[in-house]
Parts: structure tokens; C-alpha cells; sequence
């Protein structure tokens, strides 16, 4: 079956036209790196202004909770209904299973912020936003990316399911493999999934290093 | 759920909308709803279940040999990456139509969420508590099981809450390979006969059945915990915050029951 599958990867037409490879993996990065984009424009404004004002918490993490429960299938479903086939409802779905994670993170990083450090800042003359923007968010920062690269694993993992609404992405590969009964085909998109997951998992790691600041990211080595 | 029906509920057309779902629902309670319903309750607890067994050990070993936990992690944060769509196709040859097709791929996805909890919940026991169980004259077996894990149950509950909400929002994909659940509502009944009213009742019951679960596993966690109740009442700002961390509504995927910087300090240098 390893055999099989390392012929999936080395036959030539693999790698050139519409269908293959490259072009089915710039698909799915784009797929996912626009879901991604759409909900962090949401969630992290939403998170910081809730998490900084303590207003709206509740509701925003109600709402994290609901988009967490959501069936991604029936999301999708409802949107094709209602819209037709295409990348909208792939990415309507994407939305709702990106939005939870970040928000609750991005909320919940504000709030862990010792009131110590908000006094401190408030002592020296900061305002409102100043807090939120020059301590809060920085010291959030690591438990937003945390949000964020779950997000990013899951959508990458779940943009497979575009495949059934007609467009294309590496679950191209997984579901024609299944209609033409060629598990290497399967394998090797799920292979491709797997891969691109962990480069997300990379990027984020190297992310991290370079936003948050350093005396953050030494602390938790040091204590832990 | 305005952001579900929102597409289709267009204003003028919505009241009707809700009245076509309500009778969709009532008339076919019998048939394909409530064994659908049923279904879907057993491919969700099935897995949690089996994955608790497993993560359990898997966490109690990785907390007492922290040098390997960093490769457990990696393990399972690998696990979670793979499509459940691909899973489940690649299953189907070894366990066909049977439950177990749904069951072990989704279990596997549980171990990403609960390894981590039990590794935390168990880091989080006191030290004191440790040596006082230990000068009590407790083995380590029966101080493990007697104190460390009921002292983190509440983080390791936390984890399992996570776990299943996700689950149960997850066994929708398994009905695209045709195992059953509420998402063979959602596309034998919606999908293909381009109806909506089916749709929004297999959306609805599956938000309700996470909710009832995680519902279901707060009691569970007061009854487990009785010493964690009324810990949040006239507390300062610091015990308060103590007080969330066994909150787990607000859970990120790790939980939150570590300290926020931890968990993402120790995916990351991993």
C-alpha cells in the first residue's frame, strides 16, 4: 500500500494541470487562509473589546459555544440550500468552525491579565485603549496565536468537505478516490492534508517567536 | 441560530419557513428522527468514552515522564490534523458500515483535547497534597487514584466537555460516508431533495444534544466535586480568576484549565 501510494506521488500527470497536485494545494491554502483571515477579522476585535470592558462576555462566549455545537455539514448544507454551490457556503461553514476558538482565546487571554499589571498601566497615565493595545493585547498575544493555529488546524482538516459542493482543494483526492475506489488517491490527498497542518503548526511556532515579546515566551519555559 | 437560517430566512418569506420546519418535524418524529437522533447520541458517547480510556493512561504517564510529553503532544496534535473524511473512507474497507467506522477515527480526535487536560489537571496538583498523601502512607497507585486525579477532575472534566461538544458537532461528517446520525438528516432528507425544513432540524437537534451533554457534565463535575462549589461566591479578582480556570464554558482548545501561557509555552517549544 506504501508502494501504491509513493506511485500516487511520483506518476507524472500528478504534478502538472488543473487537477493536480500543486494547483489543488493552492486551492486548499487559499480556502483556508481566507476562512482563516474572515475570522480573525472577527473574533479578535470582539474578544479584545469584550474581554478589555468585561461587557459582553458572556454573550460572546454563548455565541463561541453555539459555533462550536454547529454541525459544520448542516451549516453548509443550509448555505448551499440557500445560496447554490460554489465557495461561499465552504467558506460561510469554515467561518463558524474558525470563530470559537479564536474568540474564546482572545477573550479569555484579556481577562487572564493580572489587574495588577491594568492598575500599573492605569498608574502611569495610560487610557482606555492604551491598556488594551500596549498590555492587554501583547500579553494575550500567545493564547490568541494558541486559538488561532487550532482554528488553522481545523479548517485546514474540514476544508477537505469543499470537495462535495463541486469545488476544489486536496479533498478533491479523497473523494475521488473514494468514487473511483483508489485508496492510494485517498491516502495521498489525506497525506497532503496532514502535511499542510503541520506547516501550519510551524508557522505558528514561528509566529510566535517573532510577536511575542520575549520575556513572555521565556517565563513558562522557566517555570514549566 | 440567525447566522444558520439567515441565508434562507429571508424576512418575508420566514414565518412560513419555521411553520414548514415544525411540520416537517412533527410528521416525521417517528421515522427518520427520533432512530437518527439515537444514533447520533451512541456515535458521540462511544468515542468520548474510548477515548477517555485511552487518554487517561496515556496522560497519567506523560505527567510522571515529562520528558516524553512533548512526543505524546506532537502524536496527538498529528492525529487531530487528519480529515475525518479520509478516516472514515480509509476505515471502511476494514469495518464497512459498522459503528466502529465512525467510533475509532473520532475517538482518536478526542485524545488531542483530554491528553493535554489530564497532563495539566495532574500538574496543577499541589505539591503539599502530594506529600501529604504520601506521609498518609499511600502508595503511589492509591494516591493517584484516591488524590491526584479527583483533585484535577475539574481541569480533566473541563477537557472532557471540549471533547464532547466537538464530537457531537463532529458525526455529521460520518453521515457523508453514510454511517448514520443526524447528518444523514441533514443530507438524505435536506441536501439531496434540496428541502431545507430537514436541515434545520438536524442542525437544531445536534446544537441541543451538545448542549444537553455539557450540561449533563457540569452536574456531573459538581456532584464528582462538591469541595470546588461556591468557590466563585465573594471572591476577590485573584480567586475569581482561580475560580474560571475550572470553568470550562470558556475552554480554548486545550482547556482552560492550565494558566494561559502554559499550554501554548509547551506546544510550541515542543
Amino acid at each position: 500500500m506504501i508502494l501504491d501510494v509513493l506511485d500516487w506521488f511520483t506518476r507524472s500527470e500528478q504534478w502538472t494541470g488543473s487537477g493536480g497536485i500543486p494547483v489543488r494545494f493552492g486551492e486548499h491554502v487559499l480556502y483556508s487562509v481566507l476562512a482563516l483571515v474572515v475570522s480573525a477579522l472577527i473574533a479578535v476585535p470582539v474578544g479584545l473589546v469584550t474581554g478589555h470592558t468585561g461587557r459582553g462576555g458572556f454573550a460572546a462566549i454563548t455565541v463561541a459555544n453555539v459555533g462550536r455545537a454547529l454541525p459544520t455539514i448542516g451549516v453548509l448544507t443550509l448555505v448551499v440550500l440557500g445560496m447554490g454551490l460554489g465557495l461561499f457556503p465552504v467558506e460561510v461553514a469554515l467561518v463558524a468552525l474558525a470563530v470559537p476558538p479564536i474568540l474564546v482565546n482572545t477573550y479569555e487571554g484579556v481577562r487572564g491579565v493580572d489587574p495588577l499589571l491594568r492598575d500599573a498601566a492605569q498608574g502611569m497615565g495610560m487610557r482606555g485603549a492604551q491598556v488594551l493595545l500596549r498590555l492587554e493585547l501583547p500579553l494575550a498575544l500567545p493564547l490568541i496565536l494558541l486559538g488561532m493555529r487550532t482554528a488553522a488546524i481545523q479548517v485546514v482538516s474540514t476544508a477537505t468537505i469543499a470537495a462535495y459542493v463541486g469545488i476544489g482543494g486536496l479533498g478533491r483526492f479523497i473523494v475521488d478516490g473514494q468514487s473511483r475506489r483508489e485508496i492510494e488517491m485517498i491516502l495521498g490527498g489525506s497525506l497532503l492534508v496532514v502535511l499542510l497542518a503541520l506547516v501550519v503548526t510551524g508557522l505558528f511556532a514561528l509566529l510566535r517567536r517573532l510577536v511575542v515579546a520575549r520575556g513572555l515566551r521565556a517565563r513558562p519555559a522557566a517555570t514549566g | 441560530m440567525p447566522d444558520a437560517a439567515g441565508p434562507i430566512g429571508l424576512p418575508p418569506r420566514f414565518a412560513g419557513q419555521v411553520g414548514e420546519v415544525a411540520d416537517w418535524a412533527l410528521s416525521n418524529i417517528d421515522d427518520p428522527i427520533a432512530p437518527r437522533l439515537l444514533e447520533h447520541v451512541q456515535l458521540s458517547v462511544a468515542p468520548v468514552l474510548l477515548g477517555l480510556a485511552v487518554a487517561l493512561p496515556l496522560g497519567v504517564a506523560a505527567a510522571r515522564w515529562p520528558r516524553w510529553y512533548p512526543a505524546v503532544l506532537t502524536g496527538v496534535n498529528v492525529l487531530y490534523a487528519l480529515p475525518s473524511l479520509a478516516l472514515f473512507f480509509l476505515l471502511l474497507p476494514y469495518t464497512g458500515f459498522s459503528p466502529w467506522t465512525a467510533i475509532i477515527p473520532l475517538a482518536l480526535y478526542t485524545l488531542a483535547i483530554l491528553v493535554p487536560n489530564v497532563v495539566d489537571g495532574l500538574d496543577q496538583v499541589p505539591d503539599h497534597v502530594r506529600q501529604a498523601a504520601t506521609a498518609m502512607g499511600f502508595s503511589p497507585m492509591r494516591r493517584l487514584v484516591r488524590v491526584e486525579l479527583p483533585v484535577a477532575l475539574p481541569v480533566i472534566i473541563a477537557g472532557l466537555r471540549v471533547a464532547t461538544v466537538a464530537t457531537i458537532s463532529m458525526v455529521s461528517v460520518a453521515s457523508l460516508v453514510g454511517l448514520g446520525g443526524l447528518g444523514q438528516i441533514i443530507l438524505t432528507d435536506g441536501f439531496r431533495r434540496n428541502f431545507a425544513a430537514p436541515v434545520v432540524v438536524g442542525v437544531l437537534l445536534s446544537v441541543a444534544l451538545a448542549f444537553l451533554a455539557d450540561g449533563l457534565l457540569v452536574l456531573l463535575q459538581r456532584w464528582l466535586t462538591p469541595w470546588t462549589r461556591g468557590r466563585e461566591t465573594g471572591a476577590t479578582s485573584r480567586s475569581r480568576r482561580a475560580a474560571r480556570r475550572d470553568a470550562p464554558p470558556t475552554a480554548p482548545d486545550t482547556g482552560s484549565a492550565a494558566p494561559p501561557a502554559a499550554p501554548a509555552a509547551r506546544g510550541e517549544d515542543a
